[in-house]
């Protein structure tokens, strides 16, 4: 009897505690799920990866400890700067999508007959899969048969094979990429143009602004928010540009036009990757360059908001 | 049988549990026969083994042939099949030394297979074990346009000054002598194989790729001074980086490329493309330096048990049943190949039987060099290769780099 007492007694003061803590422990409750996940298919694996990044691991046999040694080798391995060359290429080089993106959508962003068949039209590269992308872009770079070859030979330029040129590959690369992400860009400022102000359009041309100023000083302020994800889209893109490299170049003519990303899968993954480790290595300063950008942009989002109170 | 019959609906529940897991009497076989002739004479196999062995049911996942060489490494260790197909040499060394290969020592034993596949023996062994029964290879040769050298007037070279003459002939009438597609790199392979066992022989050669000679040795910079000879004057085709092999093909079929050394899977091809036995002609590569007996290329395709597997005494039968002479004629017959056994017929065929003729009076065969080198190596190798074909002028870097990443891989 008496411990039956005792144990209605603990189940009171537990209730009591819940009904304490309960607004506070809710949220957590609710978010426990994601939080699980995010742990383990997100932060778990950078922490595994900077494991691996430490030992010599063929991905099926024993691994070896060998501590800073992949790192030393990456940092006398020409073909990690060449990498990395590639990456800061690529950033640099997408980032025209952003301003390229606006100027299509300011010029879509008027009232004519069959303007949506128009913009639907522009934004069709980005519906595409990027490996149909790579594939278009693989046949008009062809020699031989390729549409840009004929032309260029046309224009007495010879015959040049973009995907094969160490000097262009690259940037060939880049250019197709930039097809959708163009297409991308203008989405966001076509929605962004949707909600700038008249009155302060109106406001503004009373006061005399045209053209660029106005474009400048009154319509890019007020399209700040889709300024911001179209160059957050857009540095994710430049990064994760796997796909494209992988079906137009496979990373060549000899890994040329490799960028971090591609190379760690090639090294890890590929038909001869057998290096766990030294991929590992290469996803750890991957993943370093691309904590420089996040806390980057965290920051400024951060002062941002500050400055708005 | 029965187990079926019980409960339908069980079963049914279990399968997707069973999948990939053979039931007793069941062999999974994973192979990447995505390419039609390799497909139609994987089925026959199957079904002349059922017909030998009714209480044994076959299970057969074909993957795409590109993609096969990255699962394999995933299914052999998760989801192992009872019977995997491969390749001989290095190739399996990852997979041997890893442990995820099953030794069957014994099926050559029970079968003295050391007799019949005697020419693939070593290529199998590790160890002291054999790993795996070879079932098919080809020849590696140069095949080239016969019309077009007969209208030049050039005679099917025997030595390198021969070559190169008609090299110099062909580029003058306006043809690349070459063709070639490097973009996915081991086209390139042939060539430093086939260079590297005229100029320095065949111990030489798989000394290299075994990695115990640097590539820094001067016997290694008398390859690429051969191939150099052919890369400045611009034998090969234009912009290859950019090309697969099978994109090099139309330039032989049009004329507009006289030769191609490539291995004899690209006779279908050349034969579907409208190419005549009339216009393609076969030769060995040229003696380069006289007196090396001639070693050839002869990549050898084999069948694995995985260490996982789980019907392993039924999976031992079936390569019992594959290493047979008449199996192997067969399904050489059907994949246009030779056959490993050395009691099959080989395929009544001009260019089969010329790469019979070659291969049975050969000194002794290479596999391949992604195949002989270790997998880093290799890849690393073949890319420089690509790279001197391009850039000859860079020879020696490519070399010093190469030889960095040997020291690595050969610890």
């Amino acid at each position: 009897m008496a411990t039956s007492v005792a144990v209605g007694d603990t189940s009171q003061v537990k209730k009591n505690w819940w009904k304490a803590n309960q607004r506070r422990l809710a949220p957590w409750i609710f978010l426990a799920p994601g939080v699980f996940m995010f742990l383990l298919y997100v932060i778990f694996p950078i922490f595994e990866s900077m494991w691996i990044s430490f030992y010599d691991w063929d991905g099926i046999g024993d691994a070896t400890w060998i501590g800073w040694d992949n790192y030393i080798e990456l940092f006398d391995d020409d073909a990690f700067y060449v990498s990395l060359k590639n990456n800061v290429i690529w950033l640099v080089l997408y980032m025209l999508a952003v301003p390229a993106g606006l100027l299509i959508a300011i010029f879509l962003n008027q009232n004519v007959t069959g303007i949506r068949l128009y913009k639907s039209l522009f934004f069709f590269p980005f519906v595409i899969s990027q490996v149909v992308v790579g594939l278009i872009f693989a046949w008009f770079y062809a020699p031989n048969f390729g549409l840009l070859t004929k032309i260029l030979a046309g224009l007495g330029l010879g015959d040049i094979a973009i995907l094969a040129d160490e000097r262009f590959v690259t940037y060939g690369i880049i250019a197709a990429g930039l097809w959708p992400q163009i297409a991308y860009c203008m989405i966001l400022y076509l929605t962004g143009l949707n909600n700038v102000s008249p009155d302060q359009i109106e406001a503004a041309r009373l006061d005399g602004a045209k053209s660029w100023r106005m474009l400048w000083y009154v319509i890019i302020p007020q399209l700040r928010p889709a300024t911001f994800i179209a160059v957050v889209v857009t540095i994710i893109g430049a990064l994760r540009s796997f796909d494209l490299i992988s079906i137009m170049t496979d990373g060549g003519p000899y890994g040329s036009s490799r960028v971090l990303s591609f190379y760690m899968y090639e090294q890890a993954l590929s038909e001869y990757g057998f290096r766990m480790g030294y991929g590992a290595a290469i996803a750890v300063i991957l993943f370093l360059i691309m904590m420089l950008f996040i806390t980057g942009f965290i920051w400024k989002m951060i002062n941002d908001e500050r400055g708005v109170r | 049988m029965k187990r079926y019959l019980a409960g339908t609906a069980s079963a049914l529940a279990v399968m997707s549990w069973l999948a990939g897991s053979a039931l007793a009497g069941t062999i999974v076989i994973n192979a990447d026969t995505s390419d039609p002739a390799p497909k139609q004479a994987m089925e026959e196999v199957i079904a002349g083994f059922k017909e030998a062995h009714p209480d044994v049911e076959v299970e057969l996942n074909i993957f795409d042939h590109e993609g096969y060489k990255t699962s394999i490494r995933n299914f052999l260790t998760a989801d192992a099949p009872d019977i995997a197909l491969w390749y001989a040499g290095n190739r399996m060394a990852p997979y041997v030394n890893a442990g995820l290969f099953e030794d069957v020592s014994d099926v050559w034993a029970d079968n003295s297979l050391d007799e019949t596949l005697k020419s693939a023996a070593a290529s199998m062994t590790m160890d002291g074990k054999k790993w795996g029964v070879p079932y098919t290879y080809y020849q590696w040769g140069i095949y080239y346009r016969k019309d077009i050298f007969a209208e030049l007037g050039i005679e099917p070279p025997k030595t390198w000054d021969e070559f190169l003459a008609a090299c110099a002939t062909i580029k003058e009438a306006g043809k690349a002598p070459i063709a070639i597609g490097t973009k996915a790199l081991w086209p390139t392979g042939g060539w430093f194989d086939y260079l590297n066992l005229r100029v320095n022989g065949y111990e030489f050669h798989m000394e290299l790729t075994g990695g115990e000679v640097p590539y820094t040795d001067d016997r290694v910079k008398a390859v690429f001074e051969r191939w150099a000879e052919l890369v400045e004057p611009g034998y090969f085709v234009q912009n290859h980086a950019a090309l697969d092999w099978q994109d090099a093909l139309p330039l032989l079929v049009q004329g507009e490329a006289a030769m191609y050394l490539i291995g004899n899977f690209a006779v279908a091809p050349l034969r579907e493309a409208g190419l005549t036995d009339d216009q393609l002609g076969f030769m060995q590569f040229p003696e380069i330096t006289p007196g090396i007996p001639m070693a050839e290329d002869a990549p050898t395709d084999t069948m694995h048990i995985p260490a996982n597997a789980k019907n392993k005494e039924d999976a031992k039968k079936f390569l019992a049943y594959l290493a047979q002479a008449d199996v192997q004629s067969k399904i050489n017959a059907t994949l246009g190949q030779l056959p490993v056994n050395n009691q099959s017929d080989v395929p009544e065929d001009a260019f089969l039987g010329a790469g019979f003729d070659m291969l049975s009076n050969a000194y002794a065969l290479a596999q391949f060099y992604d195949r002989d080198a270790v997998a880093e190596m290799a890849k690393a190798g073949m890319e420089g290769f690509q790279e001197f074909m391009v850039k000859p002028d860079r020879a020696d870097a490519i070399l010093e780099r190469l030889e960095k990443i040997r020291g690595r891989a050969h610890k």
